[in-house]
Parts: structure tokens; C-alpha cells; sequence
């Protein structure tokens, strides 16, 4: 379980976040979003214990991050942003490393370090240098030791950065494997990951937490007409203006590229594929697709992090 | 302690992996050995007109004449190197980011330091033992005294434990390895030469700064004599750096 409450820090006289507030249950995966220098990872280095907030208070399993820093730095497994590593280490030396660090005893030190050796797929690569490791596995090597010594919370910072799209897959399929025993939140800035993965979001913008709530909820709230797209073969010059008429539709609109593709915006309130789907047939032609288009994650975080400030947040 | 050992193994292990330790003990041992031999060869001219002049064989003494300039050219070489070997240490995994994975495992910040400088220190020793070969040859030829010369050893390492612990404070400070080094470095020739001031100082201050002269409290070891005021000198030199970096460690916690 972690929690945060009223987290704010300052550097110098600037302030990193603001009054960030939530909490992330015991077994959820929780993404934290937000763009560059929102203060993600600021959040984060609070949360595992790295730097303490300038006020507020951060738990981690009902422990205090300042006041019991060392039990909470036991029961976090942590991969920092842009995975820092010992370069002149192997990668079994460096494991065996970080297991004696996070307290593992001596004669469970080999065994602990075989288990996150093979979570992590990295026996081949076992006896090599990290220094000489691509990208894909220095992740994995780092996601690796977050998993030594098995603790309960798991906080990713930007898993998947810099990744190509198969050690992507790869690890978010190792993220899925892991969330049954471990409480995760990850930050990324990707977002249709965030939605591939996680039960829940945090938005985070300007060093304030924006919205929380499930990827569909976010979604539902903040969508404000429905979308359907169609693509129909036969002779199509009318049914623009006929599915216009038809009532609950705002506005129709056909793909620049294919004039045989439409976009029908309609009232959210009812769902108007059946009557659609009618009028297409009725007028002789055949209807090839139709489906509902869900607004994306990528566009509530648009319109939240575009969004204009309200007065009470405007700096004076 | 938790965690030191674990520390402590990284640490030699990433000590004794990079170049500069190798650099480091070729060139101290190089000049080390070039000591030992001009001292050696200028006892045994000395010890030739002794053969002619009863009374200067009296004054002959290996310890007075040949170990005792040795240690004391040893320690003139440690001031150039200890700060090349202490550099790295914090400036290093601040630079690579590092740092953030030491600060988050659940290590105490004592643990940290302590097994960084314990580390340091016997990467130190180890070049140490590499002037033992002269010492045996010296033993070969001549018949010198064990226990003065330990003595003389053991001041030795205390001087470098006290120029380690106040390289280590510097390379906390920053994370430029150059900059850690020059520090220190200065810093160390500082309290190295102060004692000269101690002419002009006037007295209580000439006092004051006799007594913090890094090399003053060498002398009694190099003599082979131990001192316990100088021997308690060189660990609260210690301490109080270790403290301090210690200090500066919380401080880096706290700006982020």
C-alpha cells in the first residue's frame, strides 16, 4: 500500500510538486502520468525514500518514508528513470550486490539471485559486463534488482523508455506476470501503455495531481459525444446529409483519404449504431465496418494537461 | 552495520577493476622502490668511510639513516596519490546516477561511508605490501629492528587512512572526479606545510597550528616511535572527516 499525503517539494525556491495526494491500494498497478518535468519522478524518488519532502507525509505499508526510512526502503523494490547501474560489475556480481544491500542473508543470496535471474530472463547474459549490455537488458537487469528479496511494492520509473517495440512487449508482459504479488505504480509518459496495463491512473501536471480514476471512467467523464466510424461500399454522395438527419447526430464527417469512410459524432446518451447500420442498408449500399471509437487516453491528457488553470491554482 | 560487507566487496571489486588503482600503485611503488635503493646506497658510501673513522660508525643506524627518510618520502608520494585513489568514490555515483540506487537500498548512510572507506583503505595496504620486498632485502643486507619498523608502517597507514578520509569528504561534495581530486589535494599540502607559519604566528596560534600539521605527528612514527598523542591525532582526523561526509550525505538527501 502506498500513500501520499499533501507530498510538496521544493528545490531552491521553486516548487517541484504541490500538495500531491493519493493512495495506491494494496495489489493495484497504478500508472502516473505526466509530461516531462511534471514532477513524476520527483514523487517517486519521495516515495523509495531517496529524498525526503520538504512537507507532507509519504507511507509505504502504513511505514513512514522519513521516520522509518530504512523499513521502507526494505519493502520497496525501485528502478530508478534512465536505470543507473555499476558498469564495471557483472551482471550476477551486481545482483549479489544489491541482494546483500537489500538484506538478504548469505546462504539465500544465490538462490534469490537464480530467481530474479530467471523472472528477468538474463541467463545468458549472466557473466557479462553491464557496461557492454544494450539498453533492453540493462532495463531488465534493473527491474531485476527491484525484484530482490521479493517486496511488496514495486515503483518503476519509466520502464519502458528507450525500448524497441519487442523488449517493450517483453517487459510489460514481466510487469502483468508480476502485478499478482506486488502493488506497482509505474510512471511513463506513454500512454497507450498506461492503459494497457494499469487498473487505474494518476495524472500528474505542473506538480499537481490533475485526475484519478480507471482509464474508462477517465475516459466516459471527459468524453462529451461519441464517435462512430463506418465504412460502407456502393454509391455514398448522400448519405452524408442522411445520417445527419437522423436525431441524437451532431455532425458527420468522411476521412480525407476515402470518401466511402465516415465519422459520425453522436449524443453519448443513446447508442445509435443499430439505426445507423439501417439507414446504410436501407439506402442500398453495404455496410463493410462500424464500430465505436473511444476517446484515448492520449486525448484526456490533452485536454487535461492543456487545459486552463482555475483561478485558485493560478501562482500570484 | 548492515550491509557493510556487501558495500565493502563492491567497493574493492570496483576499486581493483578500474585503471586508476593499477596507475596508482605502479607509480608509488616505482618511486618507493627508487627511495628505498638511494637510501640504501648512500649508507652503504657512509658505511665505508665508517670503516675508516671509529667514530662515525658509532652514528651508524639503518633506522636514523635509511627507513627513516623512507617513510617520510612515502608519505610525500601518498599526498599525490591518495587523492586519486579516494576521487571516485562519491563523485562517481553521483555522476552516473548510481547514487539513487545506494540511497534507496536499505543501507544506513554510516554503512555506506564506513565500507567506502574501509574499501579505500585496504586498496592501500595492498600497494603497501609491495614496499615489502625492499624492507626483506633491506633485512638481507643489513640487520635493522622489526619493531621500529612496523611502527614506521603503522604510521604510514595512518596517514593515508587521514588523507582517505579527507578525499572522501571532498568527492562528496562533487561529482567531478577532477574536482574531488584537487581538493583534496590541496587541502592535504595545506595542513601539510601550515607548520610553517608557526615562526610568524605568534604563540598560541604557532601552537594551534603546530599541532594541526598533518606531517608533525609523522615524525615520532617515522622515529619508530609510538606516540599516543599522535596516534590519537590521526584518528580524530579520521573521524572527523568520516563525520563530515557523513553530514554532507544527509545534506545531498535533503536538496534532492
Amino acid at each position: 500500500m502506498i500513500e501520499a499525503e499533501g507530498l510538496t517539494k521544493f528545490y531552491g525556491p521553486l516548487p517541484a510538486i504541490r500538495d500531491v495526494t493519493f493512495r495506491v491500494e494494496r495489489g493495484e498497478v497504478v500508472g502516473f502520468l505526466g509530461p516531462n518535468g511534471a514532477g513524476k519522478s520527483t514523487t517517486i524518488r519521495i516515495l523509495t525514500c531517496y529524498m525526503p519532502p520538504t512537507t507532507g507525509v509519504a507511507r509505504i505499508e502504513g511505514l513512514d518514508c522519513f521516520e522509518q526510512s530504512l523499513a521502507v526502503r526494505g519493502r520497496v523494490g525501485y528502478l530508478p528513470e534512465n536505470v543507473p547501474l555499476y558498469g564495471e560489475l557483472t551482471v550476477k556480481g551486481f545482483l549479489r550486490f544489491a541482494a546483500g544491500a537489500k538484506g538478504v542473508e548469505g546462504k539465500r543470496v544465490e538462490s534469490e539471485v537464480r530467481r530474479v535471474v530467471g523472472i528477468c530472463g538474463l541467463e545468458s547474459i549472466a557473466h557479462r559486463i553491464i557496461g557492454h549490455l544494450s539498453k533492453g537488458f540493462r532495463q531488465r537487469v534493473g527491474l531485476a534488482q527491484a525484484l530482490l528479496n521479493n517486496p511488496s511494492v514495486l515503483v518503476l520509473d519509466e520502464p519502458t523508455i528507450g525500448l524497441d517495440p519487442t523488449q517493450i512487449i517483453e517487459i510489460r508482459r514481466l510487469i502483468q506476470e508480476l502485478r499478482e504479488e506486488h502493488t506497482i505504480l509505474l510512471s511513463s509518459h506513454i500512454l497507450p501503455e498506461v492503459a494497457q496495463i494499469c487498473q487505474r491512473v494518476l495524472i500528474i501536471n505542473k506538480g499537481q495531481i490533475i485526475a484519478t480514476d480507471t482509464p474508462a471512467n477517465l475516459t466516459s467523464q471527459l468524453q462529451k459525444s461519441a464517435q462512430i466510424q463506418i465504412q460502407v461500399r456502393g454509391q455514398a454522395e448522400e448519405l452524408a446529409s442522411a445520417l445527419e438527419s437522423l436525431s441524437g447526430v451532431h455532425k458527420v464527417s468522411s476521412a480525407e483519404t476515402d470518401n466511402k469512410r465516415f465519422f459520425v459524432e453522436t449524443d453519448r446518451s443513446r447508442d445509435l449504431r443499430p439505426e445507423i447500420a439501417r439507414l446504410v442498408v436501407d439506402k442500398g449500399m453495404d455496410l463493410l465496418e462500424l464500430k465505436l471509437v473511444d476517446l484515448s487516453l492520449e486525448d484526456i491528457f490533452m485536454q487535461l494537461v492543456t487545459e486552463e488553470p482555475s483561478q485558485e491554482d493560478t501562482p500570484s | 552495520m548492515k550491509g557493510f560487507v556487501s558495500v565493502y566487496r563492491k567497493e574493492l571489486y570496483s576499486l581493483f577493476a578500474s585503471p586508476v588503482f593499477y596507475a596508482v600503485a605502479f607509480t608509488f611503488l616505482i618511486i618507493a622502490g627508487y627511495f628505498l635503493y638511494s637510501a640504501i646506497v648512500y649508507f652503504n658510501l657512509l658505511s665505508f668511510q665508517a670503516s675508516q673513522n671509529p667514530m662515525m660508525a658509532k652514528q651508524m643506524n639503518i633506522m636514523e639513516m635509511v627507513l627513516r627518510p623512507f617513510f617520510f618520502d612515502l608519505g610525500i608520494v601518498l599526498l599525490l596519490i591518495s587523492p586519486l585513489l579516494t576521487m571516485r568514490l562519491y563523485a562517481e555515483e553521483r555522476k552516473t546516477g548510481t547514487m539513487e540506487l545506494l540511497f534507496t537500498y536499505p543501507l544506513p548512510d554510516r554503512s555506506i561511508v564506513l565500507a567506502k572507506f574501509a574499501a579505500v583503505v585496504s586498496a592501500f595496504s595492498v600497494i603497501m605490501v609491495g614496499t615489502l620486498p625492499g624492507i626483506f632485502l633491506l633485512n638481507y643486507l643489513g640487520n635493522p629492528t622489526w619493531k621500529p619498523i612496523l611502527c614506521g608502517y603503522l604510521g604510514v597507514l595512518l596517514l593515508g587512512s587521514s588523507f582517505m578520509s579527507l578525499g572522501i569528504f571532498t568527492s562528496s561534495l562533487t561529482q567531478n572526479q577532477i574536482v574531488a581530486a584537487v581538493l583534496s589535494f590541496g587541502a592535504l599540502l595545506m595542513l601539510w606545510v601550515i607548520g610553517w607559519a608557526k615562526s610568524y604566528a605568534g604563540a598560541t596560534m604557532g601552537e594551534v597550528i603546530d599541532y594541526l600539521s598533518v606531517i608533525k605527528h609523522f615524525d615520532s612514527f617515522s622515529k619508530g616511535v609510538l606516540d599516543s598523542r599522535d596516534l590519537l591525532y590521526y584518528l580524530i582526523f579520521t573521524v572527523f572527516f568520516l563525520f563530515l561526509t557523513l553530514r554532507q550525505m544527509t545534506a545531498y538527501r535533503w536538496r534532492g
